[in-house]
């Protein structure tokens, strides 16, 4: 794909990202940036090329790492948001 | 392959109604969900575009999946579901802040760890010419996301080890440190430049250590009271760093969910400073705050 298309749905993925956020209760601000954080480990799918590549053995290892890092984050950011959300319920009742 | 770019933007989408759903109580638990449908879509589309293939030798005539390879991976994945998962259950409520920071150096460890693996292998990649010469914009994307992930990480250990009270919460001043901490960050921004010119491993390399050393120096001198505000300032740093990762790779999935998660990062650190009545700027710019404070 070219730099300019790809630039484009990243400059606008920006104001997406700008625009959701703002309207956020106080109460729900650690969990939003925990869910913040768990999105984030979308650098996984950089891990699993890395790891599914051929050519070199360092960088598929790399790789591999680096989806054990990743997936312990996506398990446990979304099992720590459930959990924070949980309570927060209870809280409301 | 349109249907892995079609289902890469479903995942964008569900992450945008992920985030979207955790800003009201109503709506918080969907959202939740969303984020894990996004995620699945976007490992599983990963997963089948880029299985590893045997393509058969002198020794071994098969041609086809590499069980050995994608049953690697797996394991991968299953060794960190479980530990992800057992930390999630076994924390205490009170300590979920330096969790969620100690998670978050993990991302920044692994766009440092993705951003090594492309640079040691570009031709895999399709980021580098016949001769091994990696493109020149590849290497200004390559040199940003592992700047940004080093950061990332060692800056996210020292606010995890400030909140979990295994280093002193009160804001470690080194003397001259603005000078320290502009020079490191001089020397980075001139390294990925000339990373452009010359991909010896040296700079690589270099630019990975001082970007280490610069997010310690950034965050040892912020007090503990505004970590929370510090972690959500790094998770905004850890999407800049996928995104950059995502234009390497030429990845939609990442570069979206990158600008994401980095931009409302960055407006949630914003909107969590006002409601404790606390500059930004000065949160950001860390010792620069507290001269201000002290004199």
């Amino acid at each position: 794909m070219d730099f300019i298309a790809i630039f484009s749905i990243f400059i606008l993925a920006c104001f997406v990202g700008y625009f959701v956020v703002w309207s956020v209760t106080p109460a729900l601000h650690t969990p939003l940036m925990s869910v913040t954080n768990a999105i984030s480990s979308v650098i996984i799918v950089g891990a699993l090329i890395a790891s599914a590549a051929a050519g070199s053995a360092s960088s598929k290892w790399l790789g591999l790492a680096a989806v054990v890092m990743a997936s312990i984050n996506i398990f446990g950011g979304f099992a720590v948001t459930a959990r924070m959300l949980a309570m927060y319920k209870k809280k409301e009742r | 392959n349109p249907w892995a770019a079609i289902a890469y933007l479903v995942a964008g989408v569900l992450f945008i109604l992920s985030l979207r759903g955790l800003s009201s109580p109503a709506t918080a638990q969907a959202g939740n969900r969303f984020g894990m449908m996004g995620m699945t879509i976007a490992v599983v589309t990963t997963l089948v575009t880029h299985v590893p293939w045997k393509t058969g030798d002198a020794t071994n005539s098969y041609v086809g999946p590499d069980l050995v390879g994608i049953a690697e991976i797996l394991g991968a994945i299953a060794i960190g579901a479980v530990i992800g998962i057992v930390m999630a259950r076994r924390i205490a409520m009170t300590a979920m802040p330096q969790l969620v920071a100690a998670f978050h150096s993990l991302v920044g460890l692994a766009a440092v760890a993705v951003a090594a693996a492309a640079y040691l292998n570009p031709q895999a990649f399709g980021i580098a010419d016949a001769a091994g010469q990696i493109y020149t914009v590849s290497r200004i994307e390559m040199g940003l996301g592992i700047a940004i992930g080093a950061i990332t990480f060692s800056g996210s250990v020292i606010a995890f080890l400030k909140l979990n009270g295994n280093m002193s919460g009160a804001a470690i001043m080194l003397p001259g440190r603005h000078i320290i901490n502009l020079g490191t960050l001089a020397a980075i921004i001139g390294l990925v430049a000339y990373f452009t010119v010359d991909q010896s491993p040296w700079v690589f390399w270099t630019v990975t250590g001082l970007s280490f050393l610069i997010g310690f120096l950034l965050i040892i001198p912020i007090g503990g009271a505004d970590m929370p505000v510090v972690v959500s300032m790094l998770n905004s740093y850890s999407g800049w760093a996928a995104a950059a990762m995502g234009f390497t790779l030429g990845n939609t999935a990442m570069i979206i969910t990158g600008a994401l998660v980095g931009s409302s990062g960055a407006i949630l650190s914003y909107i969590m400073c006002r409601a404790m009545n606390r500059s930004f700027i000065s949160v950001i710019a860390g010792g620069f705050g507290a001269d201000a404070a002290a004199s």
